[in-house]
């Protein structure tokens, strides 16, 4: 039997790049997107009889580009195009220039995918077609899979990112890491897509895997180069310490029958200890520079767990105190949730139970089932399962994730606070 | 690319406006018309009368109606503009940003579309 061919895994592992190539060099995203899956149909066709080729990515990328060269031939305006043709044939570069990341004051940063990332988030595109724009070219998303994330009918989605390639395309919005002045106005959105395509593939919305590395390790190889951009910027490195950590602790966050564990139930031992150092490492000198942003703070809050050798050794009091400083700064009632949450553990489930009936009391967090997931656990920690039991199925009823909803369902089987759960679904 | 840059201020600003302060602002302009003509950037330019002086026309069933005035009441009127040649986006926001008019009122930034000349 003839191995299977690895036409999956490439697709898989080089879209988003040979993409992101494609669109420098034919300058459309549409066209670009065309022509991408036209070479991988030609590769479904060759491969089996000639055998993978040396370099897949840059058979790829040629084979793409013809076919982008055949169809503007094809083009009525062809005319009108020449002068496009012309420059395509001699652009030379059908990869990216080689990932040097050591130039840190070069704005020239030759990554396609950076400069497609600042095109994605150019601030001429509204935010939730930046965000969405992101998500579809660098996170590989479908059109499906984008609207779920943002609770919008897939009609609408797709009308989105029609008129977002469309305005890209007609408006000239230009396809480059801008320079150096222009950096720090832009370069907010540009953490905050990149933040959340690593949280797509930390918490996969949708699909079969619950976790997508693949998202979360080009998540933090940009966020490499975007701190190399702006050395003395602390933001960037504390996106990039924020998600070192959380990646660091993957390998124990999903149970060997593929379902989630809690922080406090991971098998520490499965931690990669020379990332979390690393993010530690940063995250402290985020901090060191001038007031720290939401990003640093939150990664100094990921790098307290980090430091603790288990569960009940973690210092909750300073998690307080650090989601305080967040709260102060970054009002959001997601935050408020997460302090209230850390004051249960610092101060008693009372305590924290107090601040939770607040803000469920706003109204704000209605439709978040965390809110009632943390109430849940108060509630059960002081002895009210009744009323635990309630707040459970309300959790459950609102949460959007197939996986988390599983995640809930456990917790009202085993009908108590989640450390005296049977820890069956531990990571071994 | 071509794109035209729409000038959106508020006519009462103008109005209020000491003979000095509007001699400035002409001068400002002045200035800057001059910046992009030696620069290469500018097409055309000019600034409109003031919205009092508009006429709107419309034909409906072969029938051509005059009304007095603009198409559009708004906050702030559509004051003149300039046709600047640029190479992206990122340069004509650049300068849209230098037109004396961005900092009391707005610059709408329009490309010209590419009709092929047949």
């Amino acid at each position: 039997m003839p191995a299977p061919l690895p036409i999956d895994r490439v697709y898989r592992e080089e879209s988003s790049r040979i993409l992101a190539t494609l669109i420098r060099l034919v300058g459309d995203f549409d066209l670009a997107e065309e022509v991408m899956h036209d070479a991988f149909a030609a590769a479904l066709e060759q491969w089996p009889g000639h055998g993978l080729p040396e370099n897949p990515r840059a058979w790829l990328v040629s084979t793409a580009r013809h076919k982008a060269i055949d169809r503007l031939r094809r083009d009525i305006r062809f005319r009108a195009k020449q002068e496009e043709l012309a420059r395509w044939a001699a652009e030379p570069a059908w990869q990216d220039a080689p990932e040097d990341v050591g130039h840190s004051d070069s704005v020239a940063v030759a990554d396609d995918r950076l400069r497609l990332i600042f095109t994605c988030c150019h601030p001429a595109l509204a935010l939730e077609a930046q965000l969405a724009l992101t998500l579809r070219t660098l996170g590989g998303l479908t059109t499906e899979e984008i609207a779920r994330a943002f609770l919008v009918p897939v009609a609408t989605m797709a009308q989105r990112l029609v008129r977002a390639k469309q305005k890209i395309r007609t408006a000239g919005i230009p396809y480059r890491v801008p320079p150096a002045d222009q950096l720090e106005e832009r370069v907010e959105a540009v953490l905050s897509a990149l933040y959340l395509v690593f949280n797509e593939g930390y918490a996969a919305t949708s699909g079969p895997e619950l976790l997508r590395p693949d998202l979360c390790a080009e998540a933090i190889r940009l966020a490499r180069i975007v701190v190399s951009l702006m050395p003395g910027r602390p933001e960037a490195s504390g996106l990039l310490a924020l998600m070192l950590l959380h990646d660091a602790r993957r390998a124990a966050r999903v149970s060997t029958n593929g379902e989630l564990v809690r922080l406090e139930l991971q098998d520490r031992r499965l931690w990669n200890r020379d990332q979390m150092g690393e993010g530690i490492a940063l995250t402290e000198s985020a901090l060191k520079k001038g007031g720290p942003g939401s990003y640093a703070l939150q990664a100094a809050i990921a790098a307290l767990h980090a430091e603790a050798a288990d569960a009940a050794a973690t210092d909750w009091r300073q998690i307080v105190e650090l989601y305080g400083e967040l709260c102060a700064r970054y009002p959001s009632p997601v935050a408020e949730l997460n302090r209230a949450a850390a004051v249960g553990e610092a101060y008693g489930a009372a305590e924290g139970l107090r601040l939770l009936d607040d803000l469920d009391r706003r109204g704000e967090l209605a439709r978040y089932h965390l809110l009632f997931a943390a109430r849940a656990r108060f509630l059960a920690r002081l002895g009210r399962k009744s009323e635990a039991a309630a707040e459970w199925e309300r959790a459950r009823d609102l949460a959007t994730n197939a996986a988390e909803r599983r995640f809930i369902e456990r917790e009202i089987a085993s009908a108590g606070p989640p450390h005296e759960a049977p820890n069956s679904y531990t990571a071994k | 690319m071509r794109y035209m840059l729409l000038i959106y201020d508020r006519e009462s600003d103008w109005a209020a406006m000491s003979e000095a302060e509007s001699g400035k602002m002409f001068q400002e302009y002045m200035t800057f018309t001059e910046g992009i003509r030696k620069s290469g950037h500018m097409v055309a330019g000019d600034a409109l009368q003031p919205v009092s002086t508009a006429t709107t026309v419309r034909v409906r069933s072969g029938k051509t109606v005059s009304t007095d005035g603009p198409f559009a009441e708004t906050r702030e009127q559509l004051g003149g503009f300039y046709i600047v040649e640029a190479k992206d986006l990122d340069e004509a926001t650049a300068i849209a940003a230098k037109i004396p008019g961005s900092r009391t009122g707005s610059i709408e930034i329009r490309p010209i579309m590419d009709v092929p000349k047949g």
